[in-house]
């Protein structure tokens, strides 16, 4: 019998910091993959999801040949960088956008009875593997994007690319934390943030030459959908940039990224805050 | 005196709710100051809305006080949120921490690295767990697919994997068949006994009370109506316990030699059917059944536990 | 007919009471708008101010028009029933007097129908302030608009009824719906008008209902397709009205048979 009354001494920590994070994303993705019939609808539906986007985006160029200064070839570009880093950011992030659910189930008190910060529980909570086939319609839309251009490989060629899928990435997964971050407010408004989330999506695949003044503010920098395909693309083709802005503006897109970032967790830090009622 | 395992001081929580068009503000919690001391067993009960489940969030770091303050296991519930996690089990009935869509076992696993116990440890304490709350027949069910009894126990046991010092059970026997909650409280009792943990429950079965808590504390309006032991509440309400009993033959009332402490509430049938009160202070049931047999043979009986929106109600009335 | 028009004010009743979520349904179909706005009055524009019959202010009826109707026309392929039927529920359905495919296409319609308070007209008056569209003069092509937006709506609720009734039959229908999800809304003509698509798309697009769901209603409202042949495309979403009915009126007959001789 050890009716102790002080403190009992808690036992050392096990593993690193990463090992909670690392159990449940691996039985997310084991989960998923267990039940095959239904995770194969699920890539089915992703991959037609990412054809017929991209065919809304084709299907202008069979009447013009270029849009905003872009033709089909250059717009490829753009599409498939846009999508592919969407993808990835919804696979990771993308149920963050699911928060009133959490905050309706209890799923969001939980989290707070467990020992690791709320935000790193919430992305890791569950993983869209489905959205891979919707990546890869990206990947297959950049690669093709980048054979048929005319682009004067080198070094910089390669390091903007680079730059620019996982700044785009970055920058599209702050737009699912901020719009968690948001829903704490808006509640049954929640559809509100689809404007930035699916909206952004939407302008990131077009070529920014045709916004108008309010758009780009709205998505050229608030939320900065331009940095995510279109500029960097500007960039890498040499072509002229939106609202007089440089031609190496291309290499701004980490900037955009720490921006989104910035912005992504003040408003989850605000929610969260207004979640628990302390003030605001 | 060692640190208490929860102290508050003027703890005290409002909310600001729409009413139409126009916002007012509701007290939740309203300057409750509570000291639980490590290895006690206290029953906080109240009506619905007397802000049981709102303190258990500022106890947890959930919700952050209006005003006041409360530190659990020494520590401060929101800044140190994650740290106290570690020391803290919850029990909330209706939110689940298990993995719904995984078999049970499963859960435990992820558990265990959440709170990153060492595998030689992990396994024993679950090993423990699944034999004291026999979870062995329904560890590889998913949980959706788990009855009501099943899956409170499995939560149960989740809530005690990490070894928490203060075990908080909102509503833990809610629902439950008789049975079921006979285990899920000799569990506890038993848990408490081996390893000296703290508990705090809310509940509205007295039995809860009666059987797991040395204390009790009884929430009205956000205010403590009542902190002390059982039987003192019992004193101060006149709580009963109701046995009816039928009888072979029908007896007048007055025939029934009641012993002190035991009264007569209701009849039934002409006499065959009787319902007497009595206070368990005072007089066993064994007595009253005793008294009753004397004069005539008891066919059947049985025993209505005080319930605590009864008990609840005769306080709140008594302070009207 | 009593019973069916107290259900369509039910469900007109049960949605007035979201108004948060009519105004952020608002503000993100206004975002998409802007966003259509840009790409589409660009193509136009590169297409030397006139494209396949569409000028920038038909165009931008095209737009707003369709951005309103989106709250109202059924391009996710969700209902209620469709859980019921499903999980064999709708047996309960059966029993009360009034037909199960007409009271959910009724309760259905009513909720799209208020949807356009909130939703549809404020996005219209958005884009007609802030960008300008080209509307008709004359008060026919509004009148015969107006029934084609009703059966345009009526249409995608007799689709999804579809949808749903494959789960007297399917396990799990989510694939269905997801499926519907995905081809509607382009054939419909969200995105892109179909007159803008190549011979061989238009042609699979007009083989089935989604066109009379949005695209008809828009061309006929907008008065881009006037006279004779905005009679042909009303004409072509009462045909698929009475399609989609009479299909999804056999399919709940033998769906209820097979409810009755199987128990579900």
């Amino acid at each position: 019998m050890t009716t102790s009354s002080g403190p009992r001494a808690q036992p050392a920590l096990h593993g690193s910091r990463w090992t909670p994070y690392r159990a449940v994303l691996g039985s997310r993705v084991r989960s998923q993959a267990s039940h095959r019939a239904s995770f194969g609808l699920d890539l089915g539906s992703s991959l037609l999801v990412g054809i017929v986007e991209l065919a809304e985006v084709a299907v202008l160029f069979t009447s013009v040949s270029a849009i905003g200064g872009f033709d089909l070839a250059a717009i490829l570009l753009v599409f498939g960088l846009a999508d592919l880093c969407f993808s990835v950011a919804d696979m990771v992030f993308g149920h963050c956008d699911n928060l009133p659910e959490y905050v309706r189930t209890g799923r969001l008190d939980v989290f707070y009875l467990r020992p690791q910060p709320l935000l790193l529980q919430l992305v890791t909570s569950d993983v869209s593997l489905r959205r891979l086939a919707r990546a890869a319609v990206g990947l297959v839309a950049l690669v093709v994007g980048l054979t048929v251009n005319e682009i004067a490989w080198g070094p910089g060629a390669v390091a903007l690319l680079l730059l620019a899928v996982l700044s785009g990435t970055a920058t599209f997964s702050a737009m699912f934390v901020m719009a968690g971050g948001l829903q704490f407010f808006l509640v049954n408004g929640s559809e509100m943030t689809n404007a930035f989330v699916y909206g952004g999506r939407y302008a990131a695949t077009q070529p920014g030459s045709v916004w108008g003044r309010p758009l780009v503010v709205v998505f050229g920098f608030f939320f900065p959908m331009a940095f995510t395909a279109y500029l960097p693309v500007v960039t890498l083709l040499d072509l002229p940039a939106f609202a007089g802005l440089p031609g190496w503006v291309g290499w701004a897109a980490p900037v955009a990224a720490v921006w989104a970032w910035l912005a992504a967790l003040l408003a989850w830090r605000t929610g969260v805050r207004h979640y628990q009622g302390a003030g605001g | 005196m060692s640190e208490p395992i929860i102290e508050t001081r003027r703890l005290t929580r409002t909310f600001r709710v729409r009413d139409g068009l126009t916002r007012r503000t509701v007290v939740a919690v309203e300057d409750l100051s509570l000291r639980v001391d490590p290895g006690e067993a206290v029953g906080y009960i109240g009506a619905n809305g007397a802000g049981k489940s709102t303190t258990i969030k500022m106890l947890t770091g959930i919700l952050v006080p209006t005003s006041g303050e409360a530190r659990t296991c020494g520590l401060r519930p929101v800044a140190d949120r994650r740290r106290l996690a570690r020391q803290v089990g919850v029990v909330f009935g209706q939110r689940s921490q298990l993995w719904w869509d995984l078999p049970v076992g499963d859960s435990f696993g992820l558990l265990a690295a959440i709170h990153r116990l060492s595998p030689a440890d992990a396994a024993s304490r679950r090993d423990e767990l699944v034999a004291q709350l026999e979870l062995k027949e329904f560890w590889t069910t998913p949980v959706r697919q788990l009855s009501l009894g099943q899956r409170m126990r499995a939560e149960v046991a989740a809530a005690l994997l990490h070894r928490p010092r203060l075990v908080i059970l909102d509503e833990p026997t809610i629902g439950l068949d008789v049975l079921s909650k006979q285990r899920l409280r000799e569990f506890l009792v038993a848990e408490r006994r081996e390893h000296g943990t703290t508990l705090l429950l809310t509940t509205h079965d007295m039995g809860d009370v009666e059987r797991l808590c040395d204390r009790v504390v009884l929430v009205d309006r956000g205010r403590t109506a009542y902190d002390g032991d059982l039987a003192g509440l019992s004193r101060t309400v006149g709580a009963q316990r109701v046995m009816t009993v039928d009888l072979a033959e029908p007896v007048p009332a007055t025939a029934l030699a009641l012993p002190d402490g035991a009264s007569h509430v209701g009849e039934e049938g002409h006499g065959l059917r009787h319902r007497i009160g009595f206070d368990s202070e005072q007089a066993t049931a064994a007595a009253v059944l005793a008294a009753v047999s004397t004069a005539a043979e008891v066919l059947d009986l049985s025993i209505e536990e005080p319930d605590v929106e009864d008990v609840v109600r005769r306080v709140y009335a008594s302070r009207r | 007919m009593r019973p069916y028009a107290l259900l369509v004010l039910a469900g007109f009743r049960q949605q007035s009471a979201y108004r948060l979520a009519a105004l952020a349904g608002l503000v993100a179909n206004t975002t998409f708008g802007f966003l259509k706005v840009a790409i589409l009055l660009a193509t136009v524009e590169a297409a030397g101010g006139e494209l396949n019959g569409y000028d920038a202010g038909s165009m931008a009826a095209y737009i707003w028009i369709s951005q309103g109707l989106l709250g109202s026309v059924n391009l996710f392929g969700r209902t209620e029933v469709a859980e019921r039927i499903r999980t064999g529920d709708v047996v309960v359905d059966f029993l009360r007097p009034l037909d199960v495919q007409g009271a959910a296409v009724a309760t259905e319609v009513g909720r799209n129908l208020f949807a356009l308070l909130p939703r549809g007209i404020p996005s219209v008056l958005v884009g007609a302030l802030v960008v300008g569209m080209t509307m008709p003069t004359s008060p026919l092509p509004y009148a015969l608009g107006l029934v084609s937006v009703l059966l345009g709506i009526t249409v995608s609720v007799t689709t999804v009824y579809l949808v749903a009734a494959t789960g007297f039959w399917l396990v799990e229908t989510r694939g269905v719906q997801i499926l519907y999800m995905v081809v509607s809304g382009f054939l419909a003509g969200l995105f892109v008008p179909i007159s803008l698509f190549p011979a061989p798309l238009l042609a699979l697009a007009s083989a089935t209902p989604f066109p009379s769901m949005l695209q008809y209603p828009v061309d006929v409202l907008s008065g881009r397709v006037e006279g004779v042949a905005a009679l042909g495309l009303v004409a072509a979403q009462v045909a698929w009205l009475v399609a989609t009915a009479a299909l999804g009126h056999v399919l709940t007959r033998r769906g209820r048979h097979k409810l009755e001789v199987q128990g579900g």
